[in-house]
């Protein structure tokens, strides 16, 4: 019998990237499919292509054997494949019974009937085992329960293929559960799931097969129950894995104990939605890497250590002083930096020059708007872009114009200007070509050679285990290890990272 | 169809404001409650009050209107001068309502097609017909023609003792429950309160964004030229100088009437207690004497602040809810 | 003989201004100005010619500089705000506050012109104040918190001048729209002393950077540390004062206050003056002197009109088709679609292009005022 959906050879390029490399991906009726990778591998891309919002270079879908290329979500969806996404993309200022409907209201001669609305709502809603008041307004739900709606509606439109795109990110345990109840009963209809996630428990919770992309290639289709997890990571991470099950963990003994005291110590901060309560210690002249797969909560650690999101619980003390940051300006004030995991969004500003994005966080911190003259400007500019090698045709040149890499010098720059004590690196060697890597690396020991205390947030491995002296491993938004000088390596990380919980 | 949640607050807020506002009046002044205080009242208020269905619809989508004032003293001058050339009044007035569906698309393709901003793309229509009305004629004309003398003032409804319904106030009612019926049933409507409210989700969704959006750009400029129509009922002249800011009237009405100016929460029978209430404010100075008329722009200023507020800690509450 | 000779100075000195600031964005704001005028050069007779009467000069395009003020003025506050992303519908209605304000204080309360003009302009920086409060201390969006004020602005300023008309006639308040300081108007001394001002608050101190820093992106410039609620309080409450100041003007010009009339659709004329002048609607990087040159241009247009006894009532027509243009231009949607249409001409003029500098790739962003 024809698989439910039979992806065979999809290609997608974009200008400079190849994003889908001749993906297979086959999907039965009945079945839970994980589509796992890591940064980059495709698995949007995938979707999307699946989906119809951009067309592909090359390949074929099959959906129940038939050959199929929708143009749009819409088409998609008509056809029998719909998408839920993370943010729920539903209205909500609509009632659900509206949001079921939406778009194929019954209507009696152009007259939108409501009744017929809301017995339609509760009958796709019934399929789930549900039952809500189906004309309250849709923002008054859950997240968890907005979900189960989209999937209704995605049902009602008469879905063959549900793909769930990180359903599980904003959810608690009760509510995965519920989710996953749900998914179990779709599943003994004859639906196809495509479940994508970072959370590894739950793929070996509810899926039946995995398949794992990487770098736009498949590595492999697996069945779920046959594969351990620490092969998982390995194929996502893209090392072999060499005698892990016999690794023995070597205990601190060679590692120099430092006796400074912390720069920075957390001590069970924790942010509903955001991280787990976890300690930390940061201590000058020491980097501390922060491993963890996708979604593992680096970023999120890294905003509550800045003050861009405000802690539920827990402590932080800089150089034994207890502090609160209500906003960045307060952590800058406190000598600590941090380049954002997102360039665009939260690092640079498009717009200015290079030298004005070098000079701003050192003048934002100043306590009067005097002007830094332009010649101290210039001269502090020009020291950055030499000791960097920022690729620029002059320091007036506009940031958005650099390539990533030197944009990313830029940031560097500008905060490598207001001398900090602390300094956090959220994936700074992301999408920046190999050289550029390399001067980074470098940047960053002689960071730690000179007394700073930094935060090394990446996920690339081998980076991590390169530059740190101590590796903290995340997994599902919890801090799940401590490595000491001694014990890191890949292949500890992947381990702790597959084995500990 | 009752349905709960904090979208309805600012619609109870608006009713309470309006029962408060009425209230008041009848206390204060003895003949105020009386149908002949309520059919004037309704009879000022048809053409602001037609315009404002119009720019609920906007305001719903997500957009603004700011041509309305400009496209209601343009249809004036228009049907003026035709009835002055000697055209049928029936026919001045289709010719009117065309120009307002004309204006509205060529408003809503720029803003759909290029991405435009609304506000300037309305303010360059506000401009446009302001300047044409002139182009027109440069001064006002009164209108001497036998509908308006004859026919028109036939067209009324007694409806209580001492209380004609006047012909612009019927097309009032009827504006706000072709309106209403628009926003509530028919799939068009329910298009715009989703554009509304989520844009993004309902692209995703399915529903057509840009031709919904045309059509309610267009669907702006029909009322807006209607309120014009029936503006020329009421003041029996054109005057391409006249009603000048009347757009922020309207606009204040819909707001007043709950809807929320970033979309996708309102109605329009709240619309029209929006437009109630503006009017009862402006009779309720009158009324007084003592009070001038001022202090109707200064109430409505801080009305429309209440209900900006009132909207802002709304969403903030929703905000924290699921996110 | 001697109107030639004026003329073809203007024109010398107009053309050396033009091919200095060829690369810069404000070239085309200033181009556009050029334009106009060199229409009004040929077709509108006497729109250049001199005279001078009491030792001021007097003139077509003496008037644009005194009618314009109150645009340019309203504009330097304007292009603040938008730079960082907003927008200030309320500052017409603050120009009648505060010419009520004045009048109010000068006539019925027999107030020296001191404090009549020091208390308008107090309350003027008051209402920008209360403005940026909604917006940055309530974050309610900018166009729907200044329209409060522009709804109860006026009814506010009539209540100040119970529905009367004031006029005065002391000296000092008539001085400020009509006198004139070494032969030319007062009110271009102004405009000129507030552009200074206005160029040393933002580019003689960080706060124009911040400015533009919060406009072009908000979240990375609270990421850097700069504090965007207190930016933005400023530029709005430096608006309100641009506007008070505008209405000082406005009100001398006709030596009344008329709460319902003056300031009537400056704000958009101020928005247009900012947008003309280079600065985008979403924020970022503003151009000071654009916006004035941008006033400059709309008040131009205005006096066109008047000079070639077109009725002004038309003259809203050819704004709203500049502001079509304009929108279309900065549109990415629309240089895509139409890209292909026009590219065949862009690469036939690239030779004059690149020899004049034009082309906005080569040119480096520098800040300017």
């Amino acid at each position: 019998m024809a698989p439910l959906l039979e992806v065979i050879g999809l290609s997608k390029s974009f200008p400079g990237v190849k994003a889908l490399d001749g993906v297979d991906l086959r999907v039965e009726a009945g079945e839970v499919h994980a589509l796992m990778g890591e940064n980059g591998a495709g698995k949007s891309t995938l979707i999307k292509a699946l989906t119809g919002v951009f067309p592909r270079d090359a390949g074929e879908t099959r959906l129940e054997g038939k050959t199929i290329a929708p143009s749009c979500r819409a088409e998609a969806e008509a056809m029998g494949i719909s998408t839920v996404y993370q943010e729920v993309n539903l209205i909500p200022h609509l009632s659900v019974a509206e949001n079921i409907c939406l778009g194929r209201q019954p209507t009696w001669m152009g007259v939108v009937r409501w009744r017929a609305i809301a017995q339609r709502a509760r009958a796709a809603l019934a399929r789930l085992d549900l039952s809500l008041d189906v004309n309250r307004q849709l923002s008054l739900y859950s997240i968890a329960v907005q979900q189960m709606v989209a999937i209704a509606r995605a049902l009602d439109i008469s879905a063959k293929l549900l793909i769930l795109d990180e359903p599980t990110s904003s959810l608690d345990r009760t509510e995965v559960e519920e989710l996953f109840k749900k998914v179990r009963m779709l599943r003994e209809r004859g639906l196809g799931i495509i479940f994508i996630t970072h959370f590894l428990e739950q793929v070996y919770e509810i899926s039946d097969r995995i398949t794992v992309l990487r770098n736009g290639c498949r590595v492999g289709c697996f069945p779920t129950k046959d594969l351990p997890r620490i092969e998982l990571v390995s194929h996502m991470i893209g090392k072999a894995v060499q005698q892990v099950e016999a690794l023995e963990r070597k205990r601190a003994s060679t590692a120099t104990i430092r006796s400074d005291s912390p720069t920075l110590e957390a001590r069970g901060l924790g942010k509903k939605g955001s991280v787990h309560p976890f300690d930390l210690d940061i201590r000058p002249g020491e980097v501390v890497g922060l491993a963890g797969l996708l979604g593992s909560g680096r970023t999120e650690t890294a905003r509550l250590l800045f003050g861009v999101d405000r802690p539920d619980e827990g402590t932080i003390r800089i150089n034994d002083r207890v502090v609160k940051f209500h906003s960045p300006r307060a952590a800058i004030r406190n000598r600590i930096a941090l380049t954002p995991e997102d360039r665009k969004a939260a690092g640079i500003i498009p717009s200015l020059t290079v030298r004005e994005n070098i000079i701003l966080a050192l003048q934002a911190s100043r306590l009067s708007w005097r002007r830094l003259s332009l010649g101290e400007q210039e001269k502090l500019a020009d020291r950055f872009i030499q000791a960097l090698d920022i690729k620029t045709p002059s320091r007036e040149q506009v940031v958005q114009n650099l390539s990533g890499g030197n944009q990313q010098k830029v940031l560097l720059a500008r905060w490598l200007a207001t001398e900090p004590k602390l300094f956090i690196l959220d994936e700074p060697t992301r999408g920046i070509d190999v050289g550029a890597k390399a001067e980074i690396e470098k940047l960053i020991q002689s960071l730690r050679q000179n007394g700073l205390a930094v935060l090394f947030i990446s996920s690339e491995l081998e980076e991590v285990v390169r530059q740190s002296q101590r590796v903290v491993v995340l997994r599902d938004r919890k801090k799940i290890d401590e490595l000491t000088e001694g014990e890191i390596s890949e292949e500890a990380i992947m381990h702790s990272i597959a084995t500990r919980t | 169809m009752i349905r709960l949640g904090p979208k309805y607050v600012p619609l109870l807020a608006t009713a309470i404001v309006l029962l408060a506002v009425f209230g008041m009046g009848s206390l204060f002044y003895p003949n105020f409650g009386t149908p002949r205080v309520i059919v004037n009242l309704l009879n000022d208020m048809a053409f602001v009050g037609i315009a404002a269905v119009g720019e609920s619809f906007v305001i719903l989508s997500g957009g603004i209107d700011l041509s309305v004032g400009s496209m209601i003293a343009f249809v004036g001058i228009l049907i003026a001068r035709l009835l002055q050339a000697g055209c049928d009044p029936f026919l001045a007035m289709a010719i009117a309502l065309c120009v307002g569906v004309l204006a509205g698309s060529v408003m809503g393709c720029l803003i759909h097609f290029f991405d435009l901003p609304p506000f300037l793309m309305t303010l360059a229509g506000l401009f446009c017909l302001r300047g044409l009305g002139f182009v027109i004629y440069p001064e006002s004309i009164g209108i001497d023609h036998p509908f308006y003398s004859q026919v028109l003032p036939q067209l009324s409804v007694l409806i209580a003792p001492k209380a004609v319904l006047p012909f612009t106030a019927m097309c009032f009612l009827a504006a706000v429950a072709i309106g209403s019926f628009l926003g509530s049933f028919t799939r068009f409507g329910r298009n715009v309160y989703a554009i509304g409210s989520n844009e993004n989700s309902a692209r995703l969704m399915g529903v057509p964004i840009g031709q919904t959006k045309i059509v309610t750009y267009a669907l702006a400029g029909f009322f807006s030229a209607l309120a014009g129509i029936v503006a020329t009922f009421y003041m029996q002249s054109g005057n391409p100088a006249s009603f000048v800011g009347l757009e922020l009237d309207a606009i204040a009405s819909v707001v007043i009437g709950g809807t929320l100016l970033t979309g996708g929460v309102g109605f329009i029978p709240g619309t029209l207690m929006g437009v109630l209430i503006l009017g009862l404010i402006q009779q309720i100075i009158i009324f007084n004497g003592t009070l001038n008329s001022w202090w109707t722009k200064i109430v409505i200023g801080v009305l429309l602040l209440v209900f900006i507020v009132l909207q802002k800690f709304i969403s903030r509450r929703r905000a924290g809810i699921g996110a | 003989m001697i109107d030639w000779v004026s003329d073809l100075l203007f024109w010398l000195v107009f053309g050396v201004v033009l091919f200095s600031l060829r690369g810069k964005r404000i070239f085309w704001t200033v181009g556009a100005l050029g334009l106009l005028l060199l229409f009004n050069q040929f077709f509108t007779p006497g729109f250049f010619h001199i005279q001078v009467l009491g030792g001021h000069l007097y003139g077509s395009r003496l008037d644009v500089l005194n009618q314009g003020a109150k645009v340019m003025l309203l504009s330097l506050g304007m292009v603040l705000v938008i730079a960082t992303g907003g927008v200030d519908l309320s500052v017409g209605a603050v120009m009648a506050i505060a010419a009520a304000v004045s009048s109010r204080l000068l006539v019925t309360e027999h107030q020296p012109p001191g404090i009549a003009i020091a208390v308008a302009l107090l309350i003027s920086i008051l209402a920008g104040a209360w403005n940026g409060l909604l917006v940055a201390g309530f974050g309610i969006q900018p166009i729907v918190a200044t329209l409060v004020l522009m709804v109860a602005g006026r009814g506010i300023a009539q209540l100040i001048t119970e529905g009367q008309i004031i006029n005065f006639l002391d000296p000092t308040m008539v001085y400020l729209g009509n006198g004139h300081l070494f032969g030319l108007p007062f009110t271009l001394t102004l405009v000129l002393a507030m552009l200074l001002l206005t160029y040393l608050m933002v580019r003689g101190t960080a706060l124009g950077l911040f400015i533009e820093s919060v406009g072009d992106n908000d979240e990375a410039s609270r990421y850097a540390g700069i504090n965007a609620k207190q930016v933005k309080l400023l530029v709005y409450t430096f608006s309100g004062f641009c506007a008070g100041l505008a209405g000082l003007v406005a009100c001398s010009n006709i030596r009344s206050a008329d709460a319902n009339n003056i300031g009537l659709y400056l704000e958009l004329d101020a928005i247009l003056a900012v947008v003309i002048g280079g600065t985008s609607l979403s924020g970022g990087r503003f151009y000071l002197v654009g916006a004035v040159i941008g006033g400059l241009f709309i008040q131009t247009l205005t006096t066109t009109f008047y000079a070639r006894n077109v009725s002004s009532d038309i003259s809203p027509v050819p704004k709203a088709l500049v502001i079509i243009a304009v929108c279309l231009f900065q549109a990415e949607a629309f240089r895509k679609r139409f890209g292909q249409l026009f590219l065949p001409i862009w690469e036939v003029l690239k030779p004059i292009r690149t020899r004049f500098h034009l082309s906005p790739a080569e040119r480096h962003d520098t800040p300017r005022p």
